[in-house]
Formats: C-alpha cells, structure tokens, sequence
C-alpha cells in the first residue's frame, strides 16, 4: 500500500504506508527538527508504545511544552496540547483530575520540565499524580541556539556559558525520586528497545512516571562540547552508557568528562497512592454530615 | 445556618453571607466543579469554601504550587469538559498573566476573581484596593479582548460569579470577576433565587463526527463548539499561532485572522455583555463614573450632593472591559464633567477621557481604605461651584 502527503509548502511525497500512520500527522512533515536530532527516536517509541497499549488512541493525550521536544505533539494525530514554557505538567494535572481515565504524557525538554518547570516537576511528583513524563535531555536549550540550563553538566561550553558552565547540574532522577515519584527511569536515544519497554511500563504505572532521555544536539550541544556530528554523540551513548537498575542514585549525575559513563536504567518502580485516587476518596468524606467542614458550612 | 438540597446546592431562600462565600455558592450553581488555587488573603475564603463545598458536588479543589499552575490546571481541567475557576489577589494576579495568555489563545473557558487588595508589589494583604483594572485588560501579553465584571455587593458578588461562568461559556474565553477586599469580606443579605431563576449556559461541544468533513476552528464564525480530550476529536490545541486546523502557522494571514478572531469574538458582541447602572442622571450636571465598591462612597457623595443643590449623578460601570464606549460617550455629552472615582492614581479614568465628549477629572484615593464619600464631594464642589 502507498499513500500520498501533501506537506506544508512542499511537493507531494509518495510512501508506503505504515501501521503506525492513524497516530501521525503526515501532512505536518517534515518535521522542524535538526539532522542528527533526538527527539524523533523518542517521537517514535512514544508512538510505537501508544500503538501497542491496549488503550484506544482516543484515550491518549499528549501535552507538550515549548522548545524543540515541544513540538512532539504537534506531529501526533491524537488529542495533542502545546502550552506555554514549563507549564506542561501543571496542565495535564487539571485534565488528568477531571479525567483520571485518560492516559496523558506529558513530553518536554529539560530546560522547561527541569528548569522553568521544575517546581511543577517535584510537586507533581510529590502528590504522585497519575502522569507520565518524558523528560528530553539534549543538556542545553536548543531551540533558542544553545544555552545553559539546569541540566548542562558542570564545564560545559554554551552560548551562555562560553567559558564553561559554573553550574552543577540538576541529577533529575534522583531528585524525582526523592519527591515520591512512583517509576523513574533514564535511557539515552541509542536504548530504542529499552525506551519503548519503558514507556509501556510508564502507561500501565498509577501513579507518577518519569522517564529521562539523554538525547543528542549536534548543532548546539554537540557542536560547542566535540559532539559536532550526528553520531558522535550516539557513539558516546553506545561507549559510555552503563545499565544499572539499582544504581544509587545520588551517584549518577550526567558530567562533561567523556571518560564519565552515563549510568541509565528503570531505577524505581513501587506503588503508593495517586494523587487522583486519593481526591477520589474525598467525594466520600464530604457526605458525611458529621464530618467537619470548613468555615460558614 | 446555610440548608442545602439533595444536590448540594444552597436551598433558594434569603441568607446572611460574606461575599467571598456568596462567590463560591454562585460557581457551583453555575456548574464549577474544579477549581486549582493558591491561598492569598483577602480571598482565601473562597479557596477555603470552594475545598468543603465542591467536593461535596462531585467537584475537586485542589492546591497547586502557585499562580502559574494554578491557571494551567485550569484550562487542563476545561478542555477535559469541567466548568473550572480560581480565585486570587494582586500578586497572584501577576502571576496567573502567562497562562491567562494561553487560555486567551486555547480559548478555554474559565473564571478568575481577583479580589483586589491595597499598593503594589506584595502592599497591604488586608486593605483594599482597585489598582488591578487595567492589568485585567493589558496583563498579558499580545492582543486580547477581556470580558471583566467588577460587583459592588455581596448580592451582585453572587449573581456576576454566575454570569462570569455564563459569558466565560458562551465566548470561550478567560472571564474576570474583579471584586475587591470590601466586596469579598462584607457580610450582606443575599438572596438565593430558584433554579429556574438562573440562566446557566452549557458548553457547545465539538462532535467529532464533524470533523470528517469540516476544520476544528472555522474562525468565519465567532463562536466554534470546543473539542474535549477524549472524546475522539484528535484536534490539536496550541499556543503557537495556529490555522484553521490548529496547525502551527507563521503565514501573516493567519495570524491576521486568528488575532482579529480573538478580539472581534468580544468586541463585536460588547453591546450584549456591557453592564451599568445609572442614579439620578435624568437631569445632571455633572457625573461621577464608578465601580465596586467605590461606587458605594459614590453614591453616597451624590446624594449629599443633591442635597447641597449640585446636580449630580452616578454612572456605575459593571463590566469596564470590554470598554463601554457608547455608555461613556452617551453620558459624558449630557453633563459638563465626569468625575471618576476608584481607589487607585487613575486607572479607568484613562479610556474614560479617551471616550468623553466633557472634561474629565479624577478623585484618586488609595490609602487602603475606602473612598471617603467628601473625597468625592469635594470633587464634585470644585467642578460645580456653588
């Protein structure tokens, strides 16, 4: 079977088509994305994971930030929000309480989950709200040209940190650990299989999932820390990644030493209440009569 | 003691209630049943009420990490099909601008209060003030209309929560109930009216069944059902600047018609949403222009007013945004000076002028107080010598 798409701008394209295309927007591509970029490996295995859950596609939403991994939804054929700067999960925590049987992702980059959204990040994952978040670390901002955030490692070089950063970067998934999160994970973009294993598992988890991907940004990151070419970053993924489930987890913050391994791994899975399941509990508390209510009730 | 029905709503009936109170009691007969929060005084009673109440309803109240969250639970929680609204104050208010932005953009509908406190920055959390009205309408940023109630009783409080939710529905659009610390902690007489007494507006909801052969936003109509998350629509919503299909676009002529759709779904109803209140104006000389509770001391220095022999009269505005123009140019061309009185340096005062055929002058007050009705008075003796 072949099909036709008709991108913006562009002349037509005729491809094969491919069971995943009822979740994609074909006729937004190509996408806005740099050649040796990330974000599409994990693009796809989101896809990939909404296509093999067993919950409907309608069910599915995915609320992005801004940025480059910003633009995710905008490419999926599913009810798809693109909000403001960091404020991705504090969106999807209005929906998921109104809604708690729809299955949300939430997919951002690190400077708007962990930097401008940090707050949001350690709250969400302190109540245990019933999300899953898809952290894209390309350890600077991209889309603005390449500067420092709270995740570019200690000494590395941006536009904003010329003379190396001064800076020591958040370790996101031990801090997600520390505020309660139910599933916390970090891959990079070589663990395609891994990644795909670790969403499905994100979308079965009632509570707050969180997966971290150290992804490549060869014309920003890459191109100021000898990175410059789409795989050498990969090739360092491939090189240095280290799998460790039970790793400790004060232990494995990202460095600029090339030397350093990037431990990864599904590092916590446990069960305690969501946040919607204990709302949920409340409409039983408020009939009873006896209880105490608030002022003038 | 407040009686409630099977439903959880208060029995229709006359009550003695404090006006934040009154404000939650109106959202839920609207049909609010999320609200996201952050405690700030003086309207944290509603945040308080709202956590007993709506549960109560089926509804949820929750605590969010600030202002910023607070606003995109909201319009989160309204594209999951819920009535939503919060309530806040000045700080607060400054906060909430960027993702008021975004539900202007989404065009979600929800209801912010803003019980409006004294001075800038954190000032005088338990004195009241009026210096939020034009960051009502100019806050965000970008080209917004606004749609803005401002109460001047508890009773009103009630009733403009409700009509707040009503409008919010009908334009998709944030709606703003700019109360104020005399409105939201006065206790008043307040009237419950029947069920069949209040008009509540539904959500026109997007069939997705449409979408086969229509586009999500067909912006040559004013008012566009809402696609609901999981509900099959598969529409995307974004903040970017978007087409008819919600694509991303940076072509002029869509950001031309997405702008100008914004505005003009507002601006060319704004004869149906305004609002005002006209006291002795049949043979006055000069007016004075008010709203909340300044209008309260305004009234007050009219009837002294009349009493000393100067012809004044009150024009009370109710909805300032969107401007009220025609009432302003109407008015002003009857009288020989409007007289505008608030509890700021001159706010309103300024499209007042703008659309005045009279002379306009300003009786600021904002010690944190009320305005001292002489202030007014005064006023008025120096545009009307005896």
């Amino acid at each position: 079977m072949t099909q036709s798409i008709f991108p913006v701008g562009g002349p037509e394209i005729k491809t094969k088509s491919h069971q995943w295309d009822p979740l994609i927007r074909s006729e937004r591509y190509p996408n806005i994305w740099c050649p040796g970029c990330g974000i599409g490996i994990v693009l796809s295995s989101y896809i990939n994971a909404v296509h093999k859950s067993s919950i409907p596609a309608e069910k599915h939403i995915c609320i992005c930030g801004i940025g480059c991994t910003g633009r995710v939804s905008g490419y999926l054929n599913l009810d798809s929000y693109h909000t403001t700067h960091g404020r991705g999960i504090a969106f999807a925590t209005g929906m998921s309480v109104i809604r708690p049987d729809l299955e949300i992702t939430v997919v951002a980059g690190d400077g708007d989950i962990s930097t401008i959204g940090g707050n949001h990040l350690i709250h969400a994952a302190r109540r245990n709200t019933d999300l899953n978040v898809i952290m894209v670390n390309n350890l600077n901002y991209g889309m603005t040209g390449g500067q420092h955030g709270a995740t570019t490692p200690l000494g590395a070089r941006t536009h904003t940190s010329p003379y190396g950063n001064v800076e020591s970067p958040f370790n996101v998934p031990y801090l997600v650990s520390a505020a309660g999160a139910s599933f916390v994970a970090r891959w990079t973009t070589i663990h395609v299989r891994q990644l795909l294993r670790a969403i499905k598992r994100m979308m079965e988890i009632e509570g707050f999932a969180f997966l971290e991907v150290v992804s490549p940004c060869p014309p920003t990151f890459g191109e100021f820390n000898n990175y410059p070419e789409a795989l050498d970053m990969m090739n360092y993924f491939r090189d240095k990644s280290v799998v460790d489930n039970d790793a400790d987890l004060r232990d494995i913050t990202i460095t600029a030493r090339p030397e350093d391994p990037i431990v990864v791994g599904n590092f916590v899975d446990r069960r305690r209440p969501s946040y919607q399941e204990l709302l949920s509990g409340l409409h039983e508390k408020s009939s009873d009569k006896s209880a105490r209510g608030g002022p003038n009730h | 003691m407040n009686q409630y029905a099977e439903d959880g709503t208060l029995v229709p009936g006359d009550y003695f209630m404090m006006g934040n109170f009154a404000c939650v009691e109106a959202a839920i007969m609207a049909g609010c049943r999320f609200y996201a929060g952050y405690p700030i005084t003086p309207s944290s009673e509603i945040f308080e009420s709202a956590s007993t109440r709506l549960p109560q309803v089926g509804g949820y109240a929750v605590e969010m990490e600030d202002e910023i969250a607070s606003v995109a639970a909201l319009i989160g929680a309204s594209y999951a099909g819920a009535k939503v609204m919060t309530a806040t104050s000045g700080p607060g208010f400054s906060l909430m601008m960027e993702n008021i932005g975004l539900a202007y953009m989404m065009e979600a509908p929800l209801v912010i209060v803003n019980v409006q406190r004294a001075g800038p920055s954190t000032g005088i959390a338990t004195l009241v003030g009026q210096g939020d009205m034009m960051q009502a309408k100019w806050g965000t940023h970008g080209d917004v209309e606004t749609i803005v109630y401002c109460p001047n009783s508890v009773q009103e409080f009630f009733d403009l929560t409700i009509q707040a939710f009503n409008s919010a529905e009908k334009f998709r659009t944030p709606v703003f109930v700019m109360a104020d610390q005399v409105v939201a902690m006065m206790w008043e007489r307040l009237r419950i009216p029947g069920c069949g007494e209040i008009e509540v507006k539904q959500r026109d909801v997007l069939d997705p069944k449409v979408l086969s052969s229509q586009v999500p936003f067909d912006y040559s109509e004013d008012f566009l059902p809402m696609p609901i998350a999981g509900t099959g629509c598969r529409v995307n919503i974004d903040s970017l600047t978007h087409d008819s299909r919600g694509y991303p676009s940076i072509e002029h002529s869509v950001s031309e018609t997405l702008t100008r759709h914004l505005v003009g779904k507002i601006t060319g109803h704004a004869r149906e949403i305004w609002k005002w209140e006209e006291f002795l104006l049949e043979d006055a000389e000069v007016a004075v222009v008010s709203y909340g509770c300044s209008s309260r001391s305004a009234l007050r220095a009219v009837k002294i007013a009349r009493s000393k022999g100067i012809k004044a009269g009150l024009l009370r505005l109710i909805t300032p945004w969107p401007f009220p123009d025609e009432i302003i140019e109407r008015v002003s061309s009857k009288v020989s000076t409007l007289v505008v009185a608030e509890i700021n340096y001159g706010q309103l005062i300024h499209p007042i002028r703008e659309h005045s055929r009279c002379p306009v002058v300003g009786a600021n007050w904002a010690p944190g107080t009320l305005i001292d009705p002489s202030a007014i008075l005064d006023a008025l003796q120096v545009v009307v010598p005896s």
